[in-house]
């Protein structure tokens, strides 16, 4: 389970990248992560330049 | 207004789909664009440098895309050596992307391609020969038809996953980036600084690209590697707060930069990618402009070749990858292996060399010259230097 302080995030989608289900959508401004399909790897959460996904 | 259906739609609006789109376009096939923000050129996620040449094989560079002209490099190793090396016969600029990427659009537009931008790409749907794409604009939903897609979508593409190509990057080559755009800093405007070693950026590098009347670029990039015991935030928080206290930050923009080797297959029947999204980076320096528009105008002209010639498969999209092999991918899955060995480098052994380096009489330094001192060090590198200079 990944949470995601949405009111910091860039929406740059360095995320999207390494994501290895792609559970995760950007948007211009709003992002949503599928926690059905997140195999809580935790990837998102070290790749985020400025700390906004935490698990 | 938004027809049914088009030759070819684009997803993303950046220079790789503005290229695709102007040279579909000019080849006279039906073009459609789609932008997921409101602006094309806008945000800015780049640290906007680019060289004469990569920049020169397109257009003649209008004044109002360039920001600064670079004469000089430092390099600023682990324990401060500075190595200051002139640019000879190449210049570069540092661009300003958001002027620059907004004219590349207009070009597209006056080719006859149509861009509409707040178009957010849900899903495609293959059947038979033709593309569904489905997607928000302005927060309605519509459907258009495609023969072939090109897929312009950056780092975070996921056309590509949706047609089944492999497009995840590996943690070790991805860049976790962030810059700020400052004012108020007492720099050499053209003179661009790069500090190296995982002192400054493990993995990766940071950079103070000048944007002239005392404004600038300054970014970090760190590996996915390194990145999880400390974000790229904080080690360039530190690095300003250290060297540039005064400076005043306007805008602050994230990223993340495919430092890997180039997709060997970005392509599936009726679909490719092009630039960041097919991972056409230079995994050295994270430059993907120059990949970007190199494709982007390749992929533009295999999509009218191939809707004229009624054979939108794979097997006819091969001849984008030849091309793109050919003038840059082969290249860059050379410099690829450059990029590892020097990734190996502890501080000590950077320092090292830096040392070495500033032995050499001012006037004889040049890139190369960096390299053949590093590669005394690392004798493995030879073969790779060698090769990524010679361009085998």
């Amino acid at each position: 389970m990944i949470d995601v302080r949405e009111n910091a995030c860039d929406f740059c989608g360095a995320c999207i990248s390494v994501c290895p289900p792609d559970c995760i959508e950007v948007r211009e401004s709003s992002i949503k992560i599928d926690n059905d399909i997140c195999i809580d790897c935790d990837l998102c959460v070290y790749i985020c330049p400025i700390e906004v996904l935490s698990s | 207004m938004i027809k049914d259906q088009y030759d070819l739609v684009i997803v993303g609006g950046g220079p790789g789909g503005s290229m695709a789109a102007l040279h579909a376009a000019k080849n006279g096939i039906s073009v459609c664009l789609l932008e997921k923000t409101r602006d094309i050129g806008y945000p800015v996620r780049c640290g906007e440098a680019m060289g004469e040449t990569a920049i020169g094989q397109f257009f003649k560079p209008k004044n109002t895309w360039i920001a600064a002209r670079i004469k000089k490099c430092r390099i600023i190793a682990p324990n401060g050596t500075e190595l200051n090396i002139p640019f000879k016969k190449e210049k570069g600029y540092v661009l300003n992307r958001r002027i620059f990427d907004y004219d590349l659009s207009l070009m597209a537009s006056e080719a006859g391609a149509e861009i509409y931008t707040k178009s957010y790409v849900k899903s495609i749907e293959k059947k038979n020969d033709t593309y569904n794409l489905n997607f928000d604009y302005l927060g309605q939903p519509k459907m258009i038809k495609s023969r072939i897609i090109i897929g312009a979508d950056g780092v975070d593409s996921r056309v590509g996953r949706w047609a089944g190509i492999k497009t995840q990057v590996k943690m070790k080559d991805m860049e976790s980036c962030i810059q700020y755009s400052v004012g108020n800093v007492d720099i050499d405007k053209n003179q661009m600084d790069m500090y190296v070693g995982r002192i400054h950026a493990p993995g990766g590098y940071l950079w103070v690209f000048p944007k002239g009347d005392g404004f600038a670029n300054i970014g970090i990039g760190v590996s996915g590697k390194y990145s999880k015991e400390k974000s790229a935030k904080r080690y360039l928080d530190e690095f300003i707060e250290k060297k540039y206290s005064a400076a005043t930050i306007h805008t602050t923009m994230c990223g993340g930069v495919p430092c890997a080797k180039p997709l060997s297959r970005p392509i599936a029947d009726s679909l490719m990618l092009v630039g960041d999204a097919a991972h056409f980076v230079n995994p050295l320096t994270g430059g993907g402009i120059a990949g970007a528009m190199k494709s982007g105008m390749f992929a533009g002209k295999i999509a009218s070749e191939a809707i004229k010639a009624d054979d939108t498969t794979e097997r006819f999209l091969q001849k984008y990858i030849n091309l793109c092999n050919k003038d840059f991918a082969s290249r860059h899955n050379k410099i690829y292996r450059v990029k590892e060995t020097i990734q190996k480098f502890t501080d000590d052994e950077m320092n090292h060399i830096a040392d070495k380096v500033t032995q050499i009489p001012a006037d004889k330094i040049t890139l190369g010259k960096v390299f053949t001192t590093a590669v005394l060090k690392k004798p493995s590198m030879i073969i790779d230097v060698m090769r990524m200079f010679a361009g085998f």
